[in-house]
């Protein structure tokens, strides 16, 4: 599109909390770049969020306090924003809008990329299928990740989502030694949980291979719909133009909904369940949809998203539409945690879209189906005889169900469970078979001979 | 000459401009120096607000707008099956070869390929005289496939000329001797319904080859289903084995607002995948209208009309069609995304207060047709429409409104899901008003017994269910054997007969006859256990075990082994009771 020279505007009509209201501006394009000079306070940058002949809206996304549109000077900058991109960036720590944070000289890059992206076009896709071992047996197990997938963890207040992230990022291995990176944007998180995220990196070793957008709590809100946008242009750029397997981790994506919410209600929109606006979909998907792989071209984008469920409410709108545009989520459990089980994965409510295409037969084992199938049915009815069991008491039980309750007892602390740290596949594999193998062969219903006879003939053969 | 239009606002997906005094309402027009299009969907004075189906930024104030006097059409010809186009109609393939992996916007690139070349043999001579829809002659437009080339609407006349021989789309093919020119390809209104000549009644089912859907809750060749669930409760599933195994000539597969990822999955399986009734590739049955839910939003609205047509049209040429649009709460959500843009008044939720009726016109765009013109031929449209109810809550506007209209609901429900029983249809949610119509084809072609299998079948849950919530609060053992066996019985039900892989090489999909035998078994079972009981044997000196083993490799068995499994299983059940454990 033609976008005009820069053009400075001396005041501006009125301000509403991130917004801030010019008009008689000439040739505004939406998305424009604009500058925010008042006298006597560090400049701001802002986006044009409506363009018209008559008024114009920037959203504002630094400090609003100070904001004196009577003393401001506006200069609309004939651009779309933009993000610094470059393999120089890896090693870096930027803030939400990409501003140096480790006391370094702001990164040139190689390139500058319109921060929006474009959609891919999905013809040019290529289907992920390529495992990726976690060590986490929850999700090796039973809800495989993928390259190019699109995993969220589904976390609650006070649950160990970035823990869990950081155990993944550290043991994450890309198969056959494949370069690859890690872009985290940290969206409205406290100081101490980035300095708790950014320990377990640093110890793993994983900074060197890291980018860190970090749009911490106490930054404006606003630019936290900026933040996500900045790492996914860096990691786009890293995975298809410098061939990277690119891990992307975003925490915490509620805090992003809400800065949603916050100037959608400043620019007075209707808006649609519990106050978030009616496209908060289609803007989620804006940035999960930049998770994939390409035809012909090496690297890789694969998302893991975290978020807070507001009350632990897996109905809330931002799990909920966010469980719609990715490919599954990994939810966590209170009742796990309490427990002391770690990572506290709730394996019923999760569930990985793209496991099949990436197990079975040549990328992990050919019974792998089965077998997880299996140990999330058995695992169900352990549940319903745990609340049963609640009511009736265990010995009122019959013994399919009994055999259940235990089944589920023993799944979650020596399968879910991982006090000892990673796994891999063929001891996830083989923590699974020694749960199933308490059961009579005819319970296992899902279990099909060839499979069975395979798993017995090996543990013949195992010393 | 008044002074050129230009754009005023820009906001999201809208654009104002003016002067715009001669537009029509849906009328198209190029938006911007790059030609964006967009379509009027209000007007004042002579201001004019257009919902732009492209990206919006970067778009000027300042910039022209150039109405086109077009509504938003489709072109329709040999050259659709196979393809895979966006909400537009612009095939990807082409989009890809225009501008590379991503997609921008303004990229002008036909439905069809102006550049084929195909074999037209004509089925009338000059002379003949010609009214809508009559059958002008054929296109093999893939090996077996005859696309029937047909007077578009509207139009009537004598041919004055009509010859046979190789084409390309937009060459004239025949004359009417009022100089009218016929050419393989023609346009249509995507947001208006293709005329028919009449409406047939909803006799005959529309085979799913899903066991629980077939059986329970089947739908009619030109009905309309809704398929409200959850995420994760697994509708895209269903969809997706609808589209691989339903009786149809010809799926049309609209990917609404949903995942890039699942797209490539279909784009690289089937076209790996036969057709089991033509042997050919899967894709030669199928077209895809795809608008990922990052796409624009307004091409997102658009594209649920787009694939309707293209399934109007081949309907037309006398085929059965299978509409499939995934999802229709994506399509709802765009229309509440543009309507909150024009500041209507919102109706529930911020849907707009029309939404119900736009979607009741929608559905109302299927049924079982005689078609317009002659050769007098049939055609049926059956649409089954994903639903996404926000928290899985099925009181939410859009599957209200969907539920008051679709003809069958096949309700997926987490619970289910959780315990990987899929498909996960709730058989105490879903319903289907086709069964009147449709039983006395399943008694007479799968088997008699059909409908009292049925009901049997659903008693048996129902009583499951409720023993359940009994076993729940007394314990299980707190119930008579008879009561146990029933909760037995109901258990083997949804493993057996309702249970049914979608990744099962030879289970994916079960032919009526098979559906039929499994539920006999199970019943069967029931029969010879109780019988049992009566006599005295306790329930747990029942080799259940060994009988569902039997059932369970009838089940598991393909098109061609399941008769001579079936007849094992039912000689085995004679042995029940009688073993000793």
């Amino acid at each position: 599109m033609t976008l005009t020279l820069p053009r400075s505007y001396q005041g501006a009509n009125g301000a509403a909390g991130p917004l801030l209201f010019l008009e008689g501006a000439d040739r505004v394009a939406l998305g424009e770049w604009v500058t925010v000079r008042i006298p006597g306070t560090t400049d701001r940058r802002g986006q044009v969020i409506d363009a018209g002949d008559k008024v114009t809206v920037v959203q504002v996304l630094d400090e609003p306090m100070g904001l004196a549109p009577g003393r401001a000077e506006v200069t609309l900058t004939g651009e779309v924003a933009r993000a610094v991109v470059g393999k120089e960036l890896i090693g870096r720590a930027l803030s939400g809008v990409g501003l140096p944070l480790d006391g370094l000289p702001p990164p040139v890059g190689e390139a500058l990329r319109p921060v929006n992206g474009a959609p891919m076009n999905p013809s040019r896709r290529v289907r992920p299928s390529e495992f990726i071992e976690t060590g986490v047996s929850a999700i090796d197990g039973l809800n495989t990740l993928v390259r190019g997938q699109k995993l969220p963890v589904f976390s609650g207040p006070g649950l160990p989502a970035l823990e869990l992230a950081a155990s993944i990022v550290e043991q994450a291995r890309a198969p056959r030694g494949e370069p690859f990176a890690v872009v985290f944007a940290g969206i409205g998180i406290t100081a101490r949980e980035t300095r708790r995220f950014l320990d377990r990196f640093t110890k793993a070793g994983a900074l060197e291979r890291s980018v860190l957008y970090l749009n911490q709590a106490s930054d404006p809100t606003i630019e936290r719909l900026l933040c996500p946008r900045m790492a996914l242009t860096a990691a786009e750029y890293l995975a298809f133009e410098c061939g990277l397997h690119v891990l992307v981790v975003m925490a915490d994506l509620t805090h992003y909904c809400e800065a949603l919410r916050e100037i959608a209600t400043a620019r007075q929109e209707i808006p649609g369940r519990r106050g978030y606006p009616g496209y908060m979909y289609t803007d989620l998907a804006t940035i999960f949809e930049r998770a994939g792989i390409l035809r012909g071209r090496p690297g890789s984008v694969t998302q893991l998203p975290i978020l807070t469920m507001p009350d632990d409410d897996i109905t809330h709108p931002i799990p909920d539409l966010t469980g719609y545009i990715t490919e599954g989520q990994v939810v966590l459990g209170r009742d796990l945690h309490r427990r002391g089980v770690f990572p506290p994965i709730d394996v019923l409510p999760s569930l990985s879209r793209l496991m099949n295409a990436g197990i079975g037969k040549g990328r992990t084992v050919p019974e792998h189906r089965q077998w997880a199938d299996q140990l999330y049915a058995l695992y169900a009815q352990g549940r319903e005889a745990r609340l049963m069991a609640a009511i009736v008491g265990e010995a009122g039980l019959g013994a399919a169900d009994r055999r259940a309750l235990q089944f589920g007892e023993a799944f979650e602390k020596e399968f879910i469970g991982q006090p000892l740290g990673r796994r891999t596949l063929p001891e996830t594999l083989d923590a699974g078979w020694r749960l199933l193998e308490a059961f009579p062969r005819d319970d296992l219903t899902r279990i099909s001979d060839a499979a069975w006879a395979a798993r017995q003939a090996a543990r013949a053969a195992a010393p | 000459m008044t002074a050129p239009a230009l754009i005023r606002r820009v906001t999201g997906t809208l654009v104002e401009a003016a002067p715009l005094p001669g537009v029509g309402l849906y009328e198209l027009a190029a938006v911007g120096s790059g030609g964006l299009l967009g379509e009027v969907i209000r007007l004042a004075g002579d201001r004019a607000t257009l919902q732009v189906y492209e990206e919006t930024n970067g778009l000027e104030v300042g910039e022209p707008v150039s109405p086109s006097g077009r509504a938003l059409e489709i072109e329709l010809g040999p050259g659709l099956l196979g393809s895979v186009l966006d909400g537009l109609g612009r095939p990807l393939a082409a989009l890809a070869a225009h501008s590379g992996d991503f997609l921008t916007a303004g990229a002008n690139v036909p439905t069809l390929d102006p550049a084929r070349w195909w074999t037209f043999g004509p089925a009338l001579a000059a002379g003949a005289t010609v009214a809508p829809g009559d059958v002008l002659g054929t296109v093999e437009e893939r090996p077996g496939f005859a696309h029937r080339i047909l007077v578009p609407p509207g139009v009537r006349g004598t041919l004055a000329h009509i010859t046979g021989g190789r084409y390309t789309v937009h060459e004239t093919i025949a004359e009417l001797a009022d100089g009218t020119r016929f050419t393989l390809a023609q346009r249509w209104p995507v947001r208006r319904p293709r005329p028919v000549a009449a409406r047939l009644p909803d006799d005959r089912p529309f085979l799913t080859g899903q066991r629980i859907l077939d059986f329970l809750f089947p739908v009619a060749e030109g009905g309309t289903v809704a398929v409200p669930g959850g995420f994760g409760t697994g509708k895209t599933v269903i969809e997706q084995s609808l589209a691989k195994w339903a009786d149809a000539d010809l799926i049309v597969y609209i990917g609404c607002g949903e995942r890039g990822n699942e797209m490539a999955e279909v784009l690289s399986e089937f076209p790996e995948l036969t057709d089991p009734r033509t042997g050919r590739s899967l894709m030669d049955r199928t077209i895809m209208v795809v608008n990922t839910s990052n796409m624009p939003v307004a091409a997102r609205e658009a594209s649920v009309y787009l694939g309707v047509t293209l399934a109007e049209y081949y309907r037309d040429q006398g085929y059965r069609v299978a509409l499939m649009a995934d999802s229709l709460s994506r399509w709802a959500e765009a229309l509440r995304e543009i309507s909150a843009r024009l500041s209507d008044m919102p109706g529930e939720e911020g849907y707009p207060t029309y939404l119900a009726s736009r979607l009741g016109s929608f559905y109302e765009r299927a049924g079982r047709v005689q078609c317009a013109g002659t050769p007098e031929r049939t055609g049926a449209l059956t649409l089954i429409t994903a639903i996404s109810p926000p928290g899985g809550d099925f009181s939410e506007p859009v599957t209200q409104a969907c539920l008051r209209v679709a003809g069958a609901v096949w309700a997926l429900d987490p619970a289910l899901a959780h315990q990987r029983q899929f498909p996960a249809v709730d058989w105490e949610v879903s319903y289907s008003e086709y069964l009147q119509g449709t039983l006395p084809w399943f008694e007479q072609e799968a088997g008699t017994g059909w409908t009292d299998a049925r009901r049997r079948l659903l008693e048996l849950l129902q009583r499951g269910r409720e023993l359940k919530e009994i076993a729940a609060l007394i314990g299980p053992d707190a119930l008579q054997d008879e009561d146990r066996l029933v909760l037995e019985v109901a258990r083997l039900i949804r493993e057996l007969v309702l249970g049914q892989s979608a990744y099962s090489a030879t289970d994916a999909s079960s032919p009526a006859g098979k559906t039929l035998a499994l539920a006999r078994l199970v019943l069967a079972l029931h029969d010879a256990a109780r019988a049992a009981i009566a006599a005295g044997k306790a329930l747990e000196r029942l080799d259940l075990a060994h009988q569902r083993r039997h059932i369970a490799a009838v089940r598991d068995a393909g098109p061609e082994a399941w008769p001579q499994a079936a007849e094992t299983a039912h000689a085995e059940l004679a042995r029940l009771g009688k073993e000793a454990v």
